[in-house]
């Protein structure tokens, strides 16, 4: 099909083809996809090995005091005059030694890693009338991932450390002098500045967040639940077991149920998303409209669901709704209902019900965005389109909501995903209930993933299957943000925006 | 499609031999301003319900808050107005006595207090270097983050209670232990701001390195003074988050009532305790939490509009 061709189809079929030459291209998007991946791994193998030869050669050709720096790390930087460097080196290889083979045992790094294969094998047990308290499987599994982490910076510690003696020695052999100290210092506050900045936030995120991430995964292969919680008990590895008691549909399994919340998160995403963002667009426009008068009173009287803090507004608001709430007792003392209305004890009405207090929650937010994109969008395109003879509705349809969409697309999507995982909405107004019979894992009807994630870790203690539900998470969320960045032109170009 | 057959309903008379002329038809411009003033009263109309809808549970809130305590009870009632007008709930609040409740909002003030600083300080170094400066692994950080993001946070929330276990943070000592971990990922939120960073001119910082300023000098004194309004946006959502996180706060507090924060403390009494008794104290308590952060949010809406904005166009 020509260009040509494709400019004078209808919008439906322009809609249809521009969705089979996506899925056309999807196998070669995938088989870049995988080639790239190869190529990352086979590149960083070649690296390692060039690394290792490197090291080698380093060792045969230099002088002894690089010689020495192999086994005492910032030997040479200290020998050669550089010594803050020297200093952080020998520090940081000392504090390793330390953690790795600590004189107590069973606080080394060596005796976690040593258990990490099995998370432990001696029980807590009773002698006599004395607890003798056996391995504990949790921190075996948290100070193994932590000794790892440590290995891996230690081993690109000690390759810094020798890549700096070949670069010293190779300058001094050329007749320069080396960085003083004092030259490091100050790099720190100008070419390396971004080193000084990122240091704490780094650090932070991965003790805090990576470090816990890929625990959370470990997690997911071992049976840590309610029956097997340290310190009094083990828990082991199983494989993919837990995946498997949480997608399959026999009986002993939560496949049904987990289908069923996965279908109504993603039906809360869509209409918490796409419903706001619309009614927000709108009531902006309605408020931005010439000759509509205290704008500013308007706003200010929406943006009070984003200024009070959501528990006190949020919780109120559903107890409002509750059987013996405001809403129901007024609507009956006025006989407009003879029974109150099931807000949060059937099934349907609760989703129907949140949905809608989540409109009242999420228009501000919208209205506020769309104001300040609406007042970007150049005024002459309305005009020429008044001259046109156009309506109101077609210059929505035509000017505004084109230019909405392809600025707000990037928050289109971040939006999804913060739905996908809004938390408090769900929690504060029905804590998932209505719950029945039909579904298992204490799911309720309102419940999304990452509620019952949350009511599986901290009612049931059933961590291994919070685990598997947090990767499971992920993978949608991975899914549908690869497939939208592939699809939405304004998300792509970062520099584009600058 | 739209074929542009039809000839345009516009105010212009078309005179052949004058050329164009600009004539608006007086009764088509009377049946204008008639449109245009229905389609307004329209849009008051819904304007005026929705501003009852927006506005009706916050005071409701405020007038059970004022219910008398003594003669029609704490728990919910069928009626709107109360009866006898009292300050019983805030007086009841205010007595260290009866509840925590003093302890818990000194906690969140202290924790927004901290978080407000710390997290500033952290958002604004990250967004400042990814958005300034270039580096080897610039890409990569950012990539990671965007993964890491895609994780739901309490999937974390038993490893790093365990976690602040080990530093003794629990429990007794949940507030240092909750400004910990409110802070210390908190540099993964720097996408509003490097938005912010990335629409100052690249020519300022250049101006300055050739000047001689170091990437320091720039980054204290030429870029810093421009950012007021992201510093407080920053600021303002920094300390505005810990008055409404109950999840973190109740499992790291487990327990230990004195270092509750308002949010966890006013949850229990509604949800967990007989919250028959203790609703109208609730609502009292909710007013307490939400006035100051409301008129502190009022005062300060210009930059969280700016932020917002520029944070959703720029994503």
């Amino acid at each position: 099909m020509t260009d040509l061709d494709y400019l004078k189809l209808s919008k439906p079929q322009k809609m249809l083809v521009d969705l089979r030459r996506f899925l056309a291209a999807l196998p070669g998007h995938i088989g870049n996809g995988l080639k790239n991946l190869v190529m990352f791994i086979v590149n960083f193998f070649k690296g390692i090995g060039l690394a290792i030869v490197d090291v080698i050669q380093t060792f045969i050709h230099g002088d002894w005091k690089t010689k020495v720096s192999y086994f005492v790390m910032g030997f040479g930087s200290c020998a050669r005059g550089q010594w803050g460097r020297g200093i952080l080196f020998f520090v940081f290889q000392t504090l390793f030694n330390f953690y790795m083979f600590n004189p107590n045992a069973s606080q080394s790094g060596l005796y976690y890693l040593g258990k990490l294969s099995t998370l432990g094998t001696i029980e807590t047990h009773k002698e006599g009338r004395r607890t003798v308290y056996g391995d504990n499987s949790f921190f075996i599994l948290l100070y193994g991932v932590l000794t790892i982490f440590f290995i891996i910076a230690f081993i690109y510690t000690w390759y810094t450390n020798i890549q700096q003696n070949k670069i010293s020695e190779q300058i001094l052999k050329s007749g320069h002098k080396l960085k003083s100290t004092k030259d490091d210092l100050q790099s720190l506050m100008d070419e390396q500045f971004h080193k000084t900045l990122l240091a704490l936030p780094v650090l932070g995120v991965t003790v805090f967040t990576i470090l816990p991430i890929i625990f959370m995964i470990l997690v997911a292969f071992t049976n840590f639940d309610m029956t097997h919680q340290p310190p009094g008990k083990l828990f082991t590895w199983v494989g993919w077991s837990n995946f498997h008691e949480l997608l399959a549909s026999d009986t002993a399994s939560h496949g049904n149920t987990f289908r069923q919340v996965l279908l109504w998160t993603l039906i809360w995403a869509f209409f918490a998303t796409f419903l706001n963002y619309f009614l927000g667009m709108l009531v902006a426009i309605m408020i931005n409209k010439k000759g509509i008068k205290l704008k500013k009173m308007w706003r200010t009287i929406l943006v009070m669901t984003i200024a009070i803090p959501q528990f006190v507004s949020l919780l109120y608001v559903s107890k409002m709704f509750a059987a013996d709430g405001l809403i129901n007792t007024y609507l009956m003392k006025w006989g407009w209902i003879s029974a109150p209305i099931p807000f949060w004890t059937q099934p349907g009405w609760a989703r129907f019900t949140i949905i809608l207090i989540n409109v009242w929650i999420g228009i501000p937010y919208l209205m506020l965005i769309a104001t300040g994109i609406l007042m970007n969008i150049p005024a002459d395109l309305y005009e020429s389109a008044r001259i046109d003879g156009a309506s109101a509705f077609q210059m929505y349809q035509k000017i505004t909501l084109p230019y909405m969409l392809f600025v707000t697309g990037p928050y289109l999507l971040t939006s999804f995903t913060g739905n996908i995982n809004n938390f408090n909405v769900i929690f504060l107004l029905s804590g998932g209930k209505p719950q029945s019979m039909e579904l298992t894992g204490n799911a309720g009807y309102t419940d999304l993933l990452i509620t019952w994630l949350y009511k599986m870790t901290v009612n049931d203690t059933n961590y291994k299957l919070a685990a598997v539900m947090g990767i499971l998470v992920f993978l949608v969320l991975a899914i549908i943000n690869l497939v939208a960045y592939n699809l939405i032109p304004s998300v792509k170009n970062e520099e584009d925006f600058q | 499609m739209n074929t542009k057959n039809e000839i345009p309903e516009v105010d212009i008379v078309v005179d052949e031999k004058a050329g164009v002329i600009r004539e608006i038809k007086p009764e088509k411009l009377a049946s204008k301003k008639a449109n245009e003033r229905r389609s307004n009263t329209i849009i008051y109309v819904i304007l005026v319900l929705m501003s009852i809808i927006w506005l009706a549970p916050f005071v409701f809130l405020v007038f059970q808050s004022f219910r008398s305590y003594a003669l029609e009870g704490g728990g919910m009632v069928d009626y709107l107005l109360p009866k006898t007008w009292s300050l019983d709930n805030y007086r009841w609040l205010f007595n260290p006595e009866n509840s925590n409740f003093l302890r818990w909002y000194g906690n969140t003030f202290i924790i927004a207090l901290f978080c407000s600083v710390i997290q500033t300080m952290m958002i604004l170094s990250v967004s400042y270097t990814l958005s300034r400066l270039r580096f080897k692994g610039r890409k990569f950080i950012m990539n990671t983050v965007l993964v890491l993001g895609l994780f739901p946070g309490f999937l974390t929330m038993i490893t790093l209670y365990f976690l602040l276990k080990q530093l003794g943070l629990t429990q007794t000592g949940a507030i240092p232990g909750l400004i910990l971990i409110y802070c210390a990922s908190s540099g993964m939120g720097y996408y509003i701001s490097k938005g912010f960073f990335d629409t100052l001119p690249k020519s300022l910082d250049e101006s300055a390195r050739i000047d001689g300023a170091t990437r320091f000098q720039v980054f204290l004194k030429i870029i810093m003074p421009l950012t007021k309004p992201i510093v407080i946006y920053t600021i303002l959502m920094a300390f505005m988050a810990p008055w409404g996180d109950y999840v973190f706060a109740s499992y790291v507090a487990f327990g230990s009532e004195p270092n509750y924060n308002v949010a966890v403390g006013l949850y229990r009494w509604v949800n967990v305790a007989d919250y028959q008794g203790y609703f109208t104290r609730f609502c009292a308590g909710g007013v307490l939490v939400a006035v100051p952060i409301t008129i502190l949010f009022m005062c300060l809406q210009k930059y969280y509009v700016e932020g917002v904005t520029g944070g959703a166009v720029k994503g």
